[in-house]
């Protein structure tokens, strides 16, 4: 019988410190057992838990893409213990992982479709794995016109800036980054709140556009009505939540919204699934 | 199905030879209350209790387990890489669970036995199990099986399922497993008197005069009822304790921890409770469900809403009464669900107009 519980064992293969109050990691790992890389196989927008033997276990959202091969990305945010513990760790240490988990954005629907990303702060991690699938030369023309809003406190808060500053340059992909302020005088992209630049930069609403909108609660509470205003029924935006979490597949019961389970039924919902639910999240 | 007749003075002797093959478990009595245990080389479950303070589910759900293992020993060559802790699956029998319990299993099973993935630890020991029922003839005030889709003599979840009949106890084998323990125990004397399992059947849901209505409560639309106005007034008194949830056979949540000594450590699995404030929390400290209230409406909305809703085969509570009794404030589930079964949205509204 499968262990659902039972974590790969993987080897920390890099760190890279994302932000400039150095709050936020990204971890790269490789599988330690041959063949484990293949069983994780995953869709952009799913998560796995984060497994540290004698402290615990976290949900994160996988940062990597699926188009990429032979390891797996995390970028994490140094919050409570487990958190703190894994940006103290060290290249070559040995972890576990257990995933993919989680049902992902819904790639099947978003074919042949517009795609407006909204990003804010940290939660930009499954649009960079979402944004790396898209443009993935096999993949880029299964997909109409793709924007990109995505905001940070400040320059330096960025994530994956080196990919920002590339994909900026491709006539594929509309780029709209944005800092909330900066008094950087070298700075060339946008400055202020991702709601409205979002209402300034952002495709109009129709059936063919689906929006995913991924940030602090704040953001997402006045991005909506632009949205809304801009044409983007309830069924076109696409949400990912972030309840508290153990098993991550459906059996502890911890994740619930109403009947959905946010780890199993989710995270990713559309604007309308969420509407139907307690929105106990 | 096959009924089989066996003298109370040859009981003794049946389970000591089912003791040969099976591990026994069974209710023996603690202190003032009972509680299923593991049985000793001859020691009997004792029969005379009407239901344990604590429901059986820990017997496939202990309150603590043990589910991996790992060594933080950097010297050795496997240090950080988590194992499965081994268990004992061998043939277990439990004997004496109440047909409320057994159903319980079965709602249970719902969560760890899902079709796309499983709960090993809960399923390998479910499927190392005999589950051998005792009817239960004498109810408490508090039990109202027979509204739940359950009842004194109900057979979902069991084996065997045993009525005391003066001297005797009739058994009525009801799977392969139960006739493998049958077979066990040298319960070899057929009877056909199948007249008295119905009329002892009828005589004890006779018995039970407790009832709650669940008929609503699929048409009644979730978010109306979880709006409802009466849910401060259900959780006043509560002082979320958790015992409702930890002594009731259907609740099955759970937190994962990891517990480390000198260099080895291990990755388990315990008890938890909706009831309890962090069971929510999130890092940050924003708690989607930062009120008694909310708490308090969690358990009864995923008894008799969400798991309706989610399953089609009923309400999460097989009417045991364990919460009922055993709640400090006296919250009583059946008059919770009375409230949420006659809730009509349309006139909630109009009385608020
Ligand atoms: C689907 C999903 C994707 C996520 N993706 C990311 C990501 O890409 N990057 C990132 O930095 N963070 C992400 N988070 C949040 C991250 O899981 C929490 O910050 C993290 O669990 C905090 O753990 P801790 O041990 O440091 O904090 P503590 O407060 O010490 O937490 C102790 C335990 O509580 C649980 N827990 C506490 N808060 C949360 C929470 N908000 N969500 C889930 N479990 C929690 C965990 O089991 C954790 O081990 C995600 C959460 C979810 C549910
Ligand atoms: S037993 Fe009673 S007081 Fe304790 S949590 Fe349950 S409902 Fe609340
Ligand atoms: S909710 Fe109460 S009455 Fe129903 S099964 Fe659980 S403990 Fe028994
Ligand atoms: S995290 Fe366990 S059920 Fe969702």
């Amino acid at each position: 019988m499968e262990n659902p519980y039972l974590p790969y064992p993987v080897r920390i293969d890099d760190i890279t410190v994302e932000a400039e109050d150095k709050s936020l990691k990204t971890f790269k790992f490789v599988f330690l057992n041959k063949g484990d890389e293949e069983k994780y196989a995953y869709r952009a927008g799913q998560f796995g838990e984060l497994s540290i033997p004698g402290k615990g276990e976290i949900p994160i959202g996988i940062a990597s893409s699926p188009v990429e091969k032979g390891f797996v990305k995390f970028t994490v945010n140094r919050a409570g213990v487990v958190t703190t513990h894994l940006h103290n760790m060290k290249v070559g240490d040995i972890m576990g992982l257990r995933g993919p988990l989680g049902n992902s954005y819904p790639w099947d629907l978003l074919k042949e479709k517009n795609i407006l990303i909204v990003g804010g702060g940290f939660a930009f991690t499954t649009l960079r794995s979402s944004i790396v699938y898209m443009l993935d030369p096999a993949n880029r023309s299964k997909f109409g016109n793709i924007d990109v809003v995505y905001g940070a406190r400040s320059p330096g808060m960025l994530l994956y800036k080196d990919e920002l500053v590339q994909w900026e340059k491709r006539d594929d992909i509309n780029m709209h980054i944005t800092v909330d302020a900066t008094d950087d005088p070298d700075w060339k992209y946008n400055v202020g709140f991702v709601p409205p630049i979002t209402e300034q930069k952002a495709p109009q609403g129709g059936d063919d556009t689906y929006a995913i909108v991924c940030g602090p609660p704040i953001m997402i509470k006045f991005t909506q009505p632009v949205l809304e205003n801009l044409g983007y029924e309830h069924d076109h935006i696409i949400m990912s939540l972030e309840n508290r979490m153990k098993c991550g597949f459906g059996m502890c019961g911890r994740c619930g919204i109403g009947k959905e389970l946010v780890c199993k039924d989710g995270p990713v919902f559309t604007l309308d699934q969420i509407n139907k639910t307690p929105r106990e999240y | 199905m096959t009924l089989v007749t066996i003298d109370k003075k040859d009981w003794l002797k049946g389970l000591t030879a089912a003791a040969e093959s099976y591990r026994l478990f069974g209710p023996v009595k603690e202190k003032d209350w009972h509680q299923f245990e593991e049985l000793d080389k001859g020691e009997m479950p004792d029969l005379n209790m009407v239901n344990t303070r604590l429901s059986p589910k820990a017997l496939l759900f202990p309150q603590s387990e043990d589910m991996l293992e790992y060594s933080l020993d950097e010297t050795r060559d496997d240090h950080h890489i988590m194992k499965e802790v081994r268990k004992d699956y061998s043939p277990r029998a439990v004997v004496g669970i109440r047909p409320c319990d057994a159903k319980a299993t079965q709602l249970i099973k719902l969560n760890f036995d899902a079709p796309d993935i499983k709960d090993p630890y809960w399923l390998k020991a479910y499927e190392a199990t005999t589950f051998i029922g005792m009817a239960c003839d004498t109810p408490l005030s508090t039990c109202f099986c027979t509204s739940t889709g359950c009842g004194p003599y109900h057979e979902e979840g069991l084996d065997v399922l045993v009525m005391e009949q003066n001297d005797a106890y009739l058994a009525k084998i009801l799977t392969d497993k139960g006739q493998v323990f049958a077979d066990a125990s040298g319960w070899a004397t057929t009877s056909d008197d199948a007249a008295t399992f119905e009329a002892g059947k009828k005589a004890a849901e006779d018995r039970i005069v407790s009832k709650i209505e669940t008929d609503n409560l699929a048409d009644t639309d979730l978010l109306e009822l979880h709006g409802a106005p009466f849910w401060d007034d259900v959780a006043f008194a509560c002082i979320n304790c958790g015992t409702c949830t930890f002594s009731c056979p259907t609740c099955w949540c759970f937190d994962i921890q990891d517990e480390v000594n000198g260099k080895s450590g291990v990755r388990m699995k315990n008890w938890d409770s909706c009831m309890f404030p962090i069971f929510t929390v999130h890092t940050t400290g924003h708690n989607p469900r930062d009120t008694k209230t909310q708490r308090v409406r969690q358990r009864f909305m995923h008894k008799l809403k969400y798991f309706v809703d989610k399953y089609h085969t009923g309400i999460m509570c097989v009417g045991c009464g364990r919460c009922v009794r055993q709640c400090p404030v006296n919250i009583d589930i059946r008059r919770v669900c009375e409230l949420m079964n006659s809730f009509n949205p349309t006139d909630a509204c109009a009385s608020q107009g």
